[in-house]
């Protein structure tokens, strides 16, 4: 287990210096942070001396190393328009991206593996058609245009729910939750099914496609055989099989809606980091957008790590300790 | 009245193409306490039967006509729900690979007691007993320990006596088990074999067993049923089917069947099963195929193993005090006369075909030497260097099934290794060493324009040997050629292979697991154990008077098949 978690956490700083390696390149070759801090009037002269007292003017691998430096502190520079730290700004954004990004995969579970899992028992029924007709149209449909529509139905045309922002939010232990207010929750629900909208067609064509491959295996054959009842079969034996590469793919695409909520956040008007991701770029605040770009990075690497770890758990015949069985 | 009674049962597979009948009005009885072997060649339609008696046909296969009656019930046509409360309960069934009939994410008690639970009606706590108590039945030690296991900490052979013990956990009056011991070594199939059997006479169940294997119905069974494409051809007491067969596919099929006892020159009788057109008579002198191009003076043995040894890293690590190795060979030294066949037998894990791929260079050697007429193999670096000896040594893999490129056309698929060793000279000589190489190996030259899957596992197996001729070979590695087929077809490859070896003096390096087999084909055995090779021996020798006594062991549990003796 200990030499799993060492290697696991040696490959995640490999790719977190990859990141790394991206981000800074952007940040340095994305516009001139001289025009973001300095007015028409200031010289080329004296911009020249600002340059070489900001270290602009240095080598690249000097430049490189201290921006590693400060960044393995915690530091990503101070974002140009919020003129705080770009993390700090990113955190306090993040509580309401995660809320999101929780609420979607709630929806995710709830309905893709009922729907999967009946799709795959019944093949031939005429609901299984109209659910693979259903996940066909929505992997076709763009995020911004599910939000668009749905927030014209119900809050524009109906008006039963809220068309934008968070509502009303509750402290708890310093987390803002939009979780636990009547308002809170009708501003969630809009939001969490257009971020849902993406990934529902795919996990439900998974969840079908891994429980139909469980029902044709020999042990689903030899439990018939043991005359167990169909159900106990559906949903013990086959289920708990399917679960298994789900739970792989489930973990890396939460890691994807946490980057990738831009959309959502945006039409929404969503206060969270995708939209401060969007805002960062239209005023080129370039720490925010690099301290983002590493922030999703290590949002990848770490869910992938704790898959892989679950997943040691929940397979008895994955061998994680490294020890022969 | 007999427990199980078939009549007249028929099954059908409907298809686009119009409808294929499995199971042609197959009828059949089983009495309590009686094993009845259901024999036959892959496609025979014996599989079917088992399925369709507990309704696991797959789809879209369907009892089109005929009954099955249990203990004088009628059990053909029960609603889903009636059938449940037969499987398990009333039936028990045993499937082929224990290696996928467990759910690999329950543990061992998980299975045994919703299996219980299913079936009979009580309490946990007895249930766990029961469970126990049934893994000690099966002879599993420390059944308190190992319940609590997951499927793959057991052996394949361990997990079958789970699957039996499963299997009788319902308190079934039948059992019926489907090629139960097929995918096993034949130590642990004689274990299973002989615990089948106890626990019929014990609890006075009837059993059908479903084999391949005229061995095991010889030592098993009571009665046996022939069936042949779909067809019931012969039913009766087993004893008197194997030494009097009245049918002509039962004399052929028991003629194909290696024998133990004694070497046969050749299998007789076996044109029955599969169509073959008869071999091409060849000008070998003249031949291209007779002509080696470089023939060098050396006397001493074509191939000679000196103290080889190859490990596996199990568990890689940093340190290496801390790597743990697997031995897969430990100073294995033998040695191959020109024109010999040369065994090795062994069981599953014994490091048999590594040795096949450590002397084709397909993995180096930690220790040891390998020379080919007396030119040390390991000792080359360069893969030019090494090419002249790859073509000298070519191999026919096990499973004809995945070693042909199912893109690529026969003629291309033989014709390769000619042109990239550069062995003729012109595209038309190529064509007709290929045409050539077909009609010799009983395909045909037409059989050059299709593709892999238009052939059967037999003629696939022939187009391997074809492709390995068409390098000119000296040595030629046969790793377990025949195991993966029908025994008829079997008998017809050996067939081919000793005539292609006495036509052009091959030397044959021949692995199998199965002693009669090796029996029929070598001149000299190697018994190899865990990696090591525990005895070489002449042939005859070998079987009458083994020196170790793990040969002892292994020659002692060959399935031997009495009924022979007095048929032939």
């Amino acid at each position: 287990m200990f030499t799993f978690l060492v290697q696991r956490i040696f490959q995640a700083l490999i790719v977190m210096f990859v990141i790394s390696l991206v981000a800074f390149a952007i940040q340095d070759n994305l516009g001139d942070p001289l025009r973001e801090m300095v007015g028409q009037s200031v010289s080329e002269a004296e911009r020249q001396v600002l340059r070489d007292d900001l270290g602009l003017n240095d080598p690249y691998i000097t430049k490189y190393s201290r921006f590693i430096s400060n960044a393995v502190q915690g530091d990503l520079g101070d974002s140009y328009f919020f003129k705080r730290p770009a993390v700090d700004v990113i955190l306090d954004k993040l509580e309401a991206t995660l809320e999101l990004v929780l609420g979607a995969s709630i929806i995710i579970v709830l309905v893709s593996i009922p729907l999967g899992v009946y799709s795959a028992i019944n093949p031939k029924s005429l609901w299984t058609k109209a659910i693979m007709a259903f996940s066909s149209i929505g992997i076709s449909i763009p995020v911004f245009l599910t939000a668009i529509i749905l927030m014209y139905v119900f809050a524009i045309e109906l008006q039963w729910l809220p068309s934008y922002g968070r509502g009303e939010t509750l402290n708890v232990l310093g987390w803002e939750t939009g979780y636990l207010t009547t308002d809170g929750l009708l501003h969630l629900i809009l939001p969490c099914i257009s971020l849902a909208s993406i990934m529902l067609p795919l996990f439900i064509r998974l969840v079908r496609s891994e429980m139909l491959e469980a029902l044709s295996s020999e042990y689903v054959k030899f439990a018939t055989a043991k005359g167990l009842a169909m159900n106990k079969i559906y949903y013990q034996h086959a289920l708990k099989n399917t679960m298994l590469p789900v739970l792989t793919v489930g973990g890396v695409q939460i890691g994807t809606m946490v980057a990738y909520t831009i959309l959502t956040e945006t039409v929404f008007q969503w206060p969270g980091t995708g939209f401060l991701f969007l805002e960062a770029i239209n005023r080129v605040d370039t720490p925010l957008i690099t301290a983002y770009v590493i922030f999703v990075g290590l949002i990848f690497v770490v869910t992938n790590t704790i898959v892989d770890l679950l997943y040691g758990v929940v397979n008895p015949t994955v061998n994680i300790t490294g020890k022969g069985a | 009245m007999s427990l199980l009674e078939v009549s007249d049962l028929r099954i059908e597979y409907p298809s686009r193409f119009g409808v294929h009948a499995a199971v042609k009005s197959l009828s059949f009885s089983i009495n309590r306490g009686e094993i009845v072997g259901v024999v036959g060649e892959s496609g025979a339609g014996k599989s079917t039967v088992g399925n369709a008696i507990i309704d696991l046909l797959s789809p879209p296969g369907v009892i089109a006509a005929g009954e099955v009656f249990l203990d004088g019930q009628k059990i053909s046509g029960l609603t889903l729900d009636e059938m449940r409360k037969v499987r398990g309960n009333k039936i028990g069934f045993i499937f082929q690979d224990p290696m996928t009939s467990l759910n690999p994410l329950f543990t061992v008690e998980q299975q045994l007691l919703e299996t219980i639970h299913a079936n009979l009606n009580v309490s946990q706590s007895d249930a766990i007993a029961r469970a126990i108590n049934l893994m000690q039945q099966v002879g599993i030690p420390e059944p308190e320990v190992r319940i609590k296991q997951y499927p793959h900490q057991f052996s394949g052979g361990m997990r079958q006596r789970v699957v039996i013990a499963i299997a009788l956990a319902g308190e079934p009056d039948l059992i019926i088990a489907d090629e139960p011991t097929t995918a096993l070594d034949v130590s642990i199939q004689d274990q299973i074999l002989t615990l089948i059997r106890n626990l019929c006479i014990d609890k006075n169940v009837g059993c059908m067993l479903v084999t391949h294997d005229m061995g095991v119905v010889s030592n098993v069974t009571d009665k046996v049923a022939v069936m042949y494409r779909g067809d019931l051809v012969e039913f009766g007491e087993t004893g008197k089917i194997l030494s009097e067969p009245e049918h002509e596919y039962t004399r052929s099929l028991i003629s194909a069947v290696p024998r133990s006892d004694r070497k046969l020159d050749r299998f007789p009788l076996v044109s029955y099963i599969e169509e073959a057109h008869e071999l091409q008579a060849l000008d070998i002198k003249n031949h291209w195929l007779g002509q080696s191009e470089q023939q060098r003076d050396y006397q001493g043995p074509l191939l000679n193993v000196e103290n080889v040894s190859l490990r596996f890293v199990t568990k890689d690590s940093f340190f290496e005090s801390k790597r743990e190795y697997v031995q897969a060979n430990k100073n294995v030294s033998f040695s191959i006369n020109e024109g010999e066949t040369f065994g090795l037998v062994g069981e599953s894990g014994s490091g048999k075909s590594t040795i096949a791929r450590v002397i084709t260079g397909l993995y180096p050697p930690n220790e040891g030497k390998i020379t080919f007429e007396g030119i040390d193999l390991t000792a080359i670096k360069s893969e030019r260097e090494r090419r002249p000896f790859r073509r000298q040594m070519q191999m026919v893999f096990q499973n004809p099934y995945t070693s042909m490129n199912p893109r690529m056309k026969i003629y291309d698929i033989i014709a390769e290794p000619i042109r990239f060793h550069k062995l003729a000279a012109s595209e038309s000589q190529i064509q007709q060493i290929v045409f050539d190489l077909l009609d010799h190996v009983g395909l045909g030259r037409m059989a050059g324009v299709k593709y892999p899957h238009e052939f059967s596992g037999g003629q696939r197996q022939r187009i391997s040997i074809a492709r390995a001729l068409a390098t000119r070979p000296r040595l030629l590695i046969c790793d377990e050629p025949t195991s993966a087929l029908d025994v008829s077809v079997q008998a017809q490859i050996l067939n081919l292979l000793k005539d292609l070896q006495d036509e052009l003096n091959l030397t044959m390096l021949f692995i199998s697991h199965d002693l009669p087999v090796i029996r029929q084909v070598c001149d000299r055995i190697g018994v190899m154990q865990q990696g090591q090779l525990l005895e070489v021996n002449e042939s005859e020798q070998l079987f009458t008077q083994p020196q170790h006594a793990y040969s002892k062991h292994l020659i002692s549990l060959m399935p031997e098949f009495k009924g022979l003796r007095n048929s032939l």
